[in-house]
């Protein structure tokens, strides 16, 4: 039981942070390997205002989020959208898209090393037990959990509740049909990767507040989310929030009763057995 | 054998035979430049083999070359060096069959993201396997030099070019070119695309974990951190991706410049070499899609007035 709410509570995180990079990947079509990067800043973001200006990371995060959205929008106008005007198909533009995005991530990681240099860092914020179901835990990660649910929340109600969200999920479904019935599609595809830039950020914030960072942490931040988002399959919210909850279960049973540097082996195994068996995604349906 | 072929066979014979000198005339600094630039030569020419048909990036040198070290740290005292090799060669092949298996009949992105964390995996997996046993790294002392493992990498680059050359001109060759220019053509038109990956992403994989073998007598010291370097992958596919992938020898015109630079950068600002991969990347993508041998090529073309 211990076991099952602590991995849940670390799910809810995995969800923010894969829902931002679907949201890059399933619209915008940039598989964004740097993602992991924009999420270690996020966290740099969050510890740099909490050591030296006392700001609760939850207040941060409304900083974090437009500064994360306006860097995206700016990569994708700059350096990605060039890469779809001159993609001839789908997978150059998949092949362009990761070289590039790999580049992205180094030059991030390169540019933190620099800044900040290579120690891990942490802060102590909300460190008090809290007691749930008869079991105690950290008050931060119940805390930075229900923040996650909230703005997973406010992302699933917008993209199903307004126009705009209507038009990005038009343009998940197929770019080429949603341009014919009035849809401006390179602007909804900038703001989509520009909001999962934010969101991913977001997460960081979140997470630096019970995990240890540093500087070249992201990639596997970058391979968690991805897994997740293939699990839940592309463009699929509930999916992706379900396998987020359920990747976060396994590795915490993974870490307790086995070895707590076998995670990424974990996550792999998952990852393999989806790819034999639903390659689809959880809930997607068969391709015909 | 066209007249072409024999005089390109003549040429490569004498450049080998003239790498095959560098010993005799320095042991030292030189000597590990040329042994960093074969070694490179070897993994980014057979990662071309693979990645340049197909167009699918594949990360994993690093788990490869990893599984290579650790069948020489494991087998040294009890197997002669030479079986390691080739026992290292086929446990990277089999490996790679089976990534291939899970992975190639997918999109590229799936092939892309598992071959990302296959190194970090192994790696953990490793690491776990020492913690229960309760060593920590392992020595691997032998009596075998810098210049003899430079002499064996060399061997494996002539093997590695005469296999690609051999794969050019065979069946699999020819519809793996069909394979990258559509793959519904080539499905269409009888080809188990499948399988052709598959047997293809075995060639990377086994030369990858041979190079591994040959270099770990160098290392001394072995333990899975340094083994698993998943920064190996990327300078592959960066060295490949910039000389060109569309020749033969392509990748050797990005290997020897980076190789070069990489040890220049290394030795004076040891924490920018992650900016250095980041850009490199970008300059591929934005500037030289098609690497060194492309930017030869379009020149080329303008000088003879475009006919091409």
């Amino acid at each position: 039981m211990d076991i099952l709410i602590t991995g849940l509570l670390l799910g809810g995180t995995y969800a923010l942070i894969a829902m931002g990079l679907n949201l890059q990947y399933g619209v915008a079509r940039i598989m964004n390997l740097a993602n992991g990067e924009l999420l270690v800043a996020g966290g740099f973001g969050a510890f740099f205002f909490y050591t030296s200006g006392q700001v609760s990371p939850f207040l941060t995060i409304f900083l974090v989020a437009p500064a994360a959205f306006g860097v995206s929008w700016v990569i994708y106008r700059i350096m990605l959208r060039p890469l779809v005007n001159r993609a001839k198909s789908r997978g150059q533009l998949e092949t362009d898209s990761i070289l590039a995005t790999f580049g992205l991530s180094f030059v991030g990681v390169g540019l933190m090393l620099a800044a900040f240099g290579g120690d891990y860092f942490n802060y102590s914020y909300l460190a008090r037990p809290i007691t749930l179901a008869g079991d105690t835990f950290a008050l931060n990660r119940v805390a930075s959990f229900l923040a996650a649910v909230v703005i997973c929340g406010l992302l699933y109600l917008w993209l199903n509740r307004t126009r705009a969200g209507l038009s990005i999920r038009a343009i998940a479904v197929s770019p080429d049909s949603a341009r014919l019935v009035g849809i401006d599609v390179p602007r909804m595809a900038a703001i989509a990767f520009a909001l999962g830039g934010a969101v991913t950020a977001v997460g960081g914030a979140l997470i630096s507040t019970y995990l240890t960072l540093d500087a070249s942490a992201g990639v596997i931040f970058t391979l968690k989310a991805l897994i997740i988002v293939i699990m839940g399959g592309v463009g699929d919210v509930r999916g992706t929030i379900v396998a987020a909850l359920f990747l976060g279960v396994v590795e915490t049973l993974v870490a307790s009763l086995i070895d707590p540097g076998l995670t990424l082996a974990a996550a792999y195994a998952l990852f393999i057995l989806v790819l034999l068996f639903r390659p689809q995604g959880l809930f997607g349906k068969t391709p015909t | 054998m066209s007249s072409v072929e024999i005089r390109n066979l003549i040429l490569t014979a004498i450049a080998l035979g003239v790498c095959i000198l560098l010993p005799m005339a320095d042991s030292g600094y030189w000597l590990s430049i040329g042994l960093s630039i074969a070694m490179f030569t070897v993994l980014a020419t057979s990662w071309a083999l693979f990645s340049g048909p197909t167009h699918y990036i594949s990360l994993a040198t690093a788990a490869f070359f990893g599984v290579g070290t650790y069948t020489t740290g494991l087998g040294f005292e009890t197997l002669p060096f030479w079986s390691l090799v080739a026992l290292a060669g086929m446990f990277g092949a089999l490996m790679a069959a089976l990534v291939g298996l899970a992975t190639l009949r997918l999109s590229g992105v799936y092939f892309v993201i598992f071959t990302l964390g296959l190194a970090e995996l192994v790696r953990q997996v490793i690491t776990w396997a020492q913690n229960q046993s309760g060593q920590k790294g392992l020595y691997v002392l032998t009596d075998i030099t810098e210049a003899m493992i430079y002499w064996m990498l060399i061997a494996l680059a002539a093997a590695v070019y005469l296999t690609g050359w051999l794969i050019g001109r065979s069946r699999l060759g020819f519809a793996l070119r069909i394979i990258g220019d559509d793959e519904t053509v080539a499905a269409h038109s009888g080809i188990n695309t499948a399988r052709a990956k598959v047997l293809l992403f075995m060639v990377p994989g086994a030369v990858a974990a041979m190079t591994g073998a040959i270099l770990a007598p160098r290392y001394v010291y072995i333990e899975p951190s340094l083994a698993f370097t998943p920064m190996l992958s990327f300078q592959v596919v960066i060295m490949a991706l910039l000389g060109g992938t569309g020749r033969l020898w392509g990748p050797l015109a990005g290997v020897v410049p980076f190789t070069l630079l990489w040890e220049s950068i290394s030795s004076n600002f040891p924490n920018q070499t992650t900016l250095l991969l980041g850009l490199s990347f970008l300059l591929i993508v934005y500037a030289l899609p098609r690497g060194f041998v492309g930017l030869l090529d379009r020149l080329r073309q303008r000088v003879t007035g475009g006919v091409s």
